[in-house]
């Protein structure tokens, strides 16, 4: 019983990483119905620029904004180079384009950084606490917080601050939200900033645990993916949710199920893909899909 | 008899002639080029092979698939397994392999249909980060980590003195394979190319610019669409059994996400919806990671540090500025770029064309 609730709050833990980065797909998905296949790896390279910031001597807590504000000064720089140009382009195009992102970012990473996996520092120790007999690990608790303080910032903006509404507005109806004044495409690098923002709190929160190289957020992304889809891809709140059912569910499916153990995981993660596409295909929180004939 | 072949010849489409070219260039170029070369562009004439299968899906049917490469594996683990099991000639396993992995693509295309283009996408392409790992687990049937080999046959006594009859030398395993390689790609493009001209290739592309109109001028939406499937996870089949009978082994890191990708990259660079397309993008997929990871270690100006990293990053770098340049200038791809090339020239060299709409004048040999 002790093992299982262990088991429940490092789930939370490693689900509260994937609903980051879940989000950050939700935003772009909401700003122009696309599923950044990049983002892992957007988040892999922020990752990276905050271990450099951090080797050079700057202290982890200067060093985790600091990244975050150069995350989305590159989502948006990325957004308007790469994506801009075919912002109205059909949805096969804007997949490739989105691979070829990933692609060329994950190769870039390499040339920069090299290969050798490299062992990256949290802020928090590994001694774990005594809660009601449950051991929980600082680390665990530590990626807990920082993920919730992430998810309430961000709920913050994007339903409390005027920004938001004018975000959310030009992502819900482009059209009108043009007529009435709001720059919609300079909206779609707002939120592809955010995203990745949002993403590289996934990535730097990841990195203690993995080992930080250019293909540590190849699985991640799949996690990403499952509690996406498991929370509907339109449905922020959907992503987190999602993130901590399959944040859970890996743990627990390694640990009981037989034969699966830490490298089938992921197949755990595809099968929720997949189940959840097949029996509910809107997810959890997202509306029916209405099509115009 | 004679004459009308002639004839024939003589007027056929100018396609046709660079056909026939094309055709001799592949059946003459391995007597001229080393064994180990032929064995290259045995692996390309492969990636072209499973990139007709990919165009066949995406380019006419619209539908997006990133997990060719788990197709390709299960082809070459199919035709490993029965020839390591079973001590059945490698050459009999191959439709097996393309036949079986068809199969599945179908079963694979009936809960596709539920998804839109991107749910597709983002399941085939978790599909094909996890094959590697599912691979690795029955050990007993696939070898586990250290994979399956699969011995090289030699050229049949036939193949072996018709080739040192034209060349003089002896042939060499390396070069029976290239050409059965070439043979199935040959058979394999004239198929797609007949499929694309005919009831099901319309119909695909009907489906393709439009679901709605499609079905409602009769076509049956859910048969096209699985059909695509299949056709395109036979191709991938065939190509995954010839791919392990090309590089002498398969295991789980021969199919790599990065497969798949490559398999898109070439799509993309020869051009969707095309037939030469995916030759020619199969020959850029293969050659430009391989030449730009040759190409740096060579420049002896640069430290070692530099040209060792460039060498593993460089493919990535690569393909994914190929991609995005391409998806932004080219979305037609080398096919497109030519033909437009071809358009332009001939618009020039006729003169009078329509300057507002491009069209040619007609031809003067037709009317």
């Amino acid at each position: 019983m002790q093992e299982l609730f262990q088991l429940l709050v490092s789930g939370i833990a490693t689900g509260g990483i994937f609903a980051s980065l879940a989000l950050a797909l939700v935003l772009i998905y909401n700003a122009m119905g696309l599923v950044n296949f990049a983002q892992g790896e957007m988040a892999m390279f922020a990752t990276f620029i905050a271990y450099a910031l951090i080797q050079r001597g700057m202290s982890y807590w200067i060093a985790f904004p600091v990244t975050l504000v150069l995350a989305f000064a590159g989502g948006i720089l990325v957004q308007r180079v790469v994506i801009r140009p075919v912002e109205r382009a059909p949805i096969l195009t804007l997949v490739i384009i989105t691979l070829g992102l990933a692609t060329l970012v994950n190769g870039l990473a390499g040339f920069l950084f090299g290969y050798v996996p490299r062992s990256f520092p949290s802020p928090f120790s590994a001694q774990t606490v005594d809660l009601l007999g449950v051991f929980i690990s600082y680390r665990d608790l530590g990626v807990i917080a920082v993920s919730g303080v992430v998810l309430l910032v961000l709920y913050l903006l994007l339903q409390r601050t005027t920004v938001g509404l004018t975000l959310r507005a030009a992502a819900f109806h482009p059209e009108a939200s043009r007529l009435l004044g709001v720059q919609v495409s300079w909206m779609l690098a707002l939120g592809w900033g955010l995203a990745s923002a949002v993403g590289a709190v996934s990535g730097i929160m990841v990195a203690p645990i993995l080992l930080l190289e250019p293909n540590m957020m190849q699985t991640i992304i799949i996690y990403a993916f499952a509690a996406a889809v498991l929370g509907g891809i339109e449905s922020p709140l959907g992503a987190v949710v999602g993130g901590l059912i399959v944040g859970v569910t890996i743990n627990l499916a390694g640990a009981y199920i037989p034969h699966v153990g830490g490298d089938l995981q992921l197949a755990v993660g595809l099968a929720i893909i997949i189940l959840a596409l097949l029996l509910k295909p809107n997810g959890l929180f997202g509306r029916a899909a209405v099509r115009r004939v | 008899m004679a004459r009308s072949v002639l004839e024939r010849a003589r007027t056929a489409p100018p396609r046709y002639w660079l056909v026939g070219l094309v055709v001799i260039f592949f059946l003459g170029f391995p007597t001229v080029i080393s064994s180990f070369l032929a064995s290259e562009w045995t692996q390309a004439l492969v990636l072209a092979i499973a990139i007709m299968g990919l165009n066949i899906l995406v380019g006419y049917s619209g539908q997006l698939s990133l997990g060719h490469g788990a197709l390709m594996a299960l082809g070459a683990y199919t035709s490993a397994i029965i020839v390591h099991d079973y001590q059945v000639d490698y050459l009999v396993t191959i439709p097996i392999a393309g036949l079986l992995t068809g199969g599945i693509g179908f079963l694979f295309g009936i809960p596709a249909l539920r998804l839109s283009a991107l749910y597709l996408a983002l399941a085939t392409f978790a599909l094909a980060v996890v094959t590697p790992s599912l691979i690795k687990r029955p050990a007993g049937l696939t070898g586990g980590v250290q994979g399956i080999l699969v011995p090289q046959p030699d050229p049949p006594a036939l193949a072996s003195s018709a080739y040192s009859a034209v060349t003089g030398t002896a042939m060499t395993s390396e070069q029976w394979i290239y050409y059965i390689t070439l043979f199935c790609a040959l058979v394999l493009f004239w198929l797609a190319w007949n499929l694309v001209r005919h009831r099901p290739g319309r119909a695909m592309r009907a489906i393709r610019d439009g679901e709605v109109a499609a079905a409602a001028s009769g076509i049956n939406i859910a048969g096209y669409k699985t059909l695509a499937f299949a056709i395109s996870a036979f191709y991938a089949g065939v190509a995954g059994s010839l791919f392990g009978l090309t590089i002498g082994f398969v295991s789980p890191d021969t199919f790599p996400v990065a497969l798949s990708i490559q398999l898109l990259v070439g799509a993309v660079i020869g051009g969707l919806a095309s037939i030469p397309g995916p030759l020619l993008g199969a020959i850029f997929a293969y050659f430009l990671p391989i030449e730009s990871s040759q190409w740096v270690p060579s420049q002896t100006w640069l430290p070692d540090q530099i040209t060792s990293t460039v060498k593993n990053a460089g493919p990535a770098v690569s393909y994914g500025v190929v991609l995005i340049l391409l998806m932004i200038f080219a979305p037609t791809g080398l096919v497109g770029l030519l033909t437009r090339g071809y358009a332009a020239l001939n618009r020039r060299l006729r003169g009078a064309g329509d300057r507002e709409t491009g069209h040619l004048p007609p031809d003067p040999q037709t009317v």
